[in-house]
Order: C-alpha cells, then structure tokens, then sequence
C-alpha cells in the first residue's frame, strides 16, 4: 500500500510534521496588531498567527504555547512581544531554540515601536522562508500520526451519519498503529460505565469515570443542561443516547489513557482528552468555542483534527489542517465548498457509514501527504487560547 | 434506498433516515415494516421484538430500558423506553451525618 507512506518534516525530537510553518506569536494582546501585520506581509506562503492575549501569567497558557511552538507542523518560530506582559518569553525562546528551530524574538518596546517593529519582523520571516525549504523530508506513515477529533454545530444528524463515520476512521487509525484522541467529557455524560469499560485497565477506568464525574459537576455549576425537548423531537430518547452520538466519534476500540492539554501521548492507541479545568470553577466555561478544542488538541500533538459539523461550521485552525465532515446533506449542498466529506449521503443513501468510514481514513492520508483541506485552501487559520487551571494527570493515565 | 439503517452490529434498533409517512411499508433485508403512526428522521425503530425492561441497544451499547414489550418495526421512544443513567456524583456528596445534602445536582426526574 504505497499511498500509506508519504514524505514529512524530521523533526529533532524524531517527531515528523505534515506541514512545515512558520510561526507568528503575540505574547499579549498589545503585540498583536505588529504580529498580524507582519503575517500579513506573506499570504501566499506558509506563515501563520497564533497568540496568547492575556497579561497576567497562566501555566496552562505557558504550557500550550510551549507545546504548539514546538509542533512538528511549525519549522520555525518568531515571537513578539510588547516589553512589559508576563509571559515567560526567554524559557518558551530557549525551548524553541532546543527543539532545533529558528526562533527570534522581537520586542517592541525595544525595537522603537509599532513600525521598526514591523520592519524587524518581515526581515527575519523574509530570511526564515529562505531556508526554512531546507528541512529534511522522511518517509512518514499512519504510525508516526496523530489524529484529533471534535463536533461543533451539531444537529440531528451530527449522531448518525458523521460522528459514526469518524468512529469507524478511528478504528482503522488505531488498527494501524497511529494515536487517536477524542474529547467533550461534557458530553459523555451518562455513559461512564460504558466508556470506563474500555479502558486499557482498572486504574485508568477510574480516572476515565472520574473525568466526567468532574464535567457533570462543573457543567451543573455553570446552568447548563444535558438534555433538551429539541433532542426528543429529533429523535433522542435518553441522555446516554445523546451522549452517545458525540462519543461515538471514538470508534469502539480499547482506550489506551487519559490526557489533558499539552499531554503528548506516544503510544500508539486512542486517548481521551480531559479539556474540563480542575478544581472550582474560576475562569467561566471549559471551553468558550470550537477553535479552543481544537487548539488544545492540536497542542497534544494533533497533526490533523477531524471536525464533523450538521449545522455547516467553517472553521480551520492554525498550525493544524482541519478535515471537515458534513453530517448534514442539506448543508453539503449549500455549504460545499467549505466541506472535505460528505457524510449526509448516507441519509440520501449516495452512500454507507462503512465507506464513509473509509473516505475519512483515505481524507487523512491525503491531507497529511500534502493536499490541502477546503479551510486551508479558503485561508481559514483560527486560533484561540484562553485561560485555565489543571493539575497533572494522575497514576495511570498516560502509559509511556 | 434504505430509509432504515443500523448504525452498529449489535444494535437492536434502526435509525429513520427520511421521513416515513402513516400507512407506509419499507422492505428492509427481506423483512416488510408496516408504519401505521408517522415516524420522523432520526427516530428509532425496533429491529426486533424487545421484551419489557431489555435494554434497547444503539452505537453498540446500551442507551436505556424497555418499559413495555416492543414489537419488531415499533418506534422506540419517550412513551416505551427510559434512561437507565443515575449519576453517581449525586450520591458523592451524601456524607454520614450530612444533614441536608444538596439537590441542586440531582436530574430533574430524580427531584419531580
């Protein structure tokens, strides 16, 4: 199976990248009209803009960014920096620098201000993009992959046309020995039996019980409900069906550990991400939107999400190709072009849940030898880190 | 097409997938269906007979209880299925000696 192998970007750490970016970072919000402007200097080259808005110090923040930056998607790296925020902009430098790839910093107030700053900034990517071709392409394969998926604009199809299609993607990702991560412990609410059931064992099967114990919880403290009269006239009847319909995005294979931002599986096999903040609620919703998940996955070392939508999101995302799976044949027709798979046409009965399955698995392929999903061909590169708190993983989550 | 599929091997229902009218017949994998009630997309519709309190299976796994025989070909709904799902958290906080445990965390059908 040649189409199985395809070439990737060596990375120093051994990891391989599917895609090989250069990086514009703000670290706070006040350095990010320069970064923007300075990204905007190369749209028909591979420069993205991430960035982290808030001032005051997050380890969580501190911790995503330093994984991202790190990313074997990124080949190089340019931060910018107003002068006086507090993000630890030497140690995520020096991380960079480790990791093999170009870095520089620019501060602002150092350089004189908004215009040098610029100036600065669109010389060193200029520079960066030159040699930045240089880097060393090997042979890759599903093994050295790793696979996210998320839902956003769900409706009632969402649960049966995409969301079991990736499931089945899943499987086959798994079979062949590359890493899958699924999150929206939020969502699994009701099924803490049937997902603690398949843990690799009994210790994780707690900590898999536990992590939406902690999603109930905190979803209860901040209003929100599980189960609403929409899903029973869509043909919902209990909340471990509904529940299922997102969860079923994780295939039915064993799940090999529990992983929380920023945690970088190794082995082989499916993981759950734990997105929900421990402790009491202190900085408001989980997650504030799609491009937060994703971002959190992409940050454990997600090469290509796998985003199922009925209602037509567009989102893409930096760093990261989004592949998105439209679950709704309506919305295919009339959203197309923003569409990689369409998994209504197993309503229409175009086509089944097992070669949808399948279309995914060859979409992945695809995507990571290089074809460029709809939202990188659209420009889509959506990015957004919030604040948060965790505490590490505990015993026997994340097997090394 | 079918207008009815199943969504897992071991599942015990089939999914609506366009909108059956009253008084229909669907030929699914030579069984006949007879609708005499409309059933709309999404739905769930018996794929065998489901004895009373048998656990209705969809995505492979169970999603609730039967609470009245069901026939083959029957909608499975809010009037002859139940959730089985009991939070566990809810009970976490039931200390010995807790005097008025809170119910803000319990599902409204516990409280009603």
């Amino acid at each position: 199976m040649s189409h199985m192998q395809w070439q990737g970007y060596l990375r120093k750490d051994g990891r391989k990248g599917i895609r090989n970016y250069i990086t514009v970072v703000y670290l706070v919000e006040c350095a990010h009209h320069v970064a923007r402007e300075i990204t905007s200097r190369f749209k028909e080259h591979p420069v993205q803009l991430i960035g982290f808005a808030g001032c005051y110090p997050n380890a969580y923040a501190d911790r995503v960014m330093n994984s991202l930056c790190t990313h074997p998607n990124v080949g190089a790296v340019l931060l910018i920096s107003l002068g006086c925020e507090s993000f630890d902009r030497k140690k995520l430098e020096e991380n960079i620098r480790q990791s093999g790839r170009p870095v520089n910093s620019i501060v602002i107030q150092e350089a004189g201000g908004t215009r040098k700053a610029i100036n600065d900034g669109v010389r060193w990517v200029d520079w960066c993009s030159g040699i930045i071709g240089n880097t060393m392409m090997v042979p890759m394969t599903v093994n050295d992959l790793v696979v996210g998926t998320v839902c956003g604009g769900s409706d009632a199809t969402s649960g049966i046309t995409a969301n079991p299609a990736v499931g089945l993607a899943f499987n086959k990702l798994v079979a062949n020995k590359g890493i899958a991560i699924f999150e929206e412990t939020g969502e699994m609410i009701g099924l803490e039996e049937v997902m603690s059931s398949r843990a690799v064992n009994p210790q994780l099967a707690i900590e898999l019980k536990k992590s939406v114990e902690k999603a109930a919880r905190y979803y209860s403290a901040m209003g929100h409900g599980s189960f609403a009269p929409g899903n029973a006239d869509g043909g919902l009847t209990t909340i471990e069906e509904k529940s299922m319909g997102a969860y079923c995005k994780s295939g039915d294979c064993q799940i090999s550990g529990l992983i929380k931002p920023g945690d970088r599986p190794v082995q082989p096999g499916l993981y759950l991400m734990d997105v929900v903040p421990d402790g009491e609620p202190k900085f408001g919703f989980p997650n504030i939107n799609d491009t937060v998940e994703i971002v959190e996955m992409i940050s454990s070392g997600c090469h290509i999400i796998l985003f199922t939508t009925g209602r037509g999101s567009v989102v893409g995302s930096a760093i990261s190709p989004v592949i998105k799976i439209c679950a709704n044949p309506q919305t295919y027709r009339r959203m197309e072009e923003d569409m990689d798979i369409n998994a209504g046409g197993i309503l229409t009965g175009e086509t089944t849940l097992r070669d949808t399955g399948e279309k995914i698995f060859e979409g992945i392929l695809a995507v990571a030898s290089g074809i460029p999903t709809c939202s990188e061909g659209l420009g889509h590169q959506e990015f957004m880190l919030s604040y948060k708190t965790f505490t590490p993983l505990g015993p026997g989550c994340l097997p090394v | 097409m079918d207008k009815l599929i199943k969504i897992h091997s071991l599942d015990n229902v089939m999914i609506v997938t366009a909108d059956i009218q009253a008084g229909e017949h669907l030929h699914i994998r030579r069984t006949e269906y007879y609708f005499d009630k409309p059933v709309g997309i999404g739905h769930k519709v018996a794929a065998q007979f489901i004895e009373s309190g048998g656990k209705i299976i969809k995505y492979g796994v169970p999603i609730g209880s039967a609470t009245e025989d069901i026939q083959m070909g029957g909608h499975v709904h809010l009037h002859n299925m139940k959730s089985d799902y009991i939070p566990t958290y809810t009970y976490e906080k039931q200390y010995p000696g807790d005097a008025n445990p809170s119910l803000t965390n319990q599902s409204i059908n516990q409280v009603l």
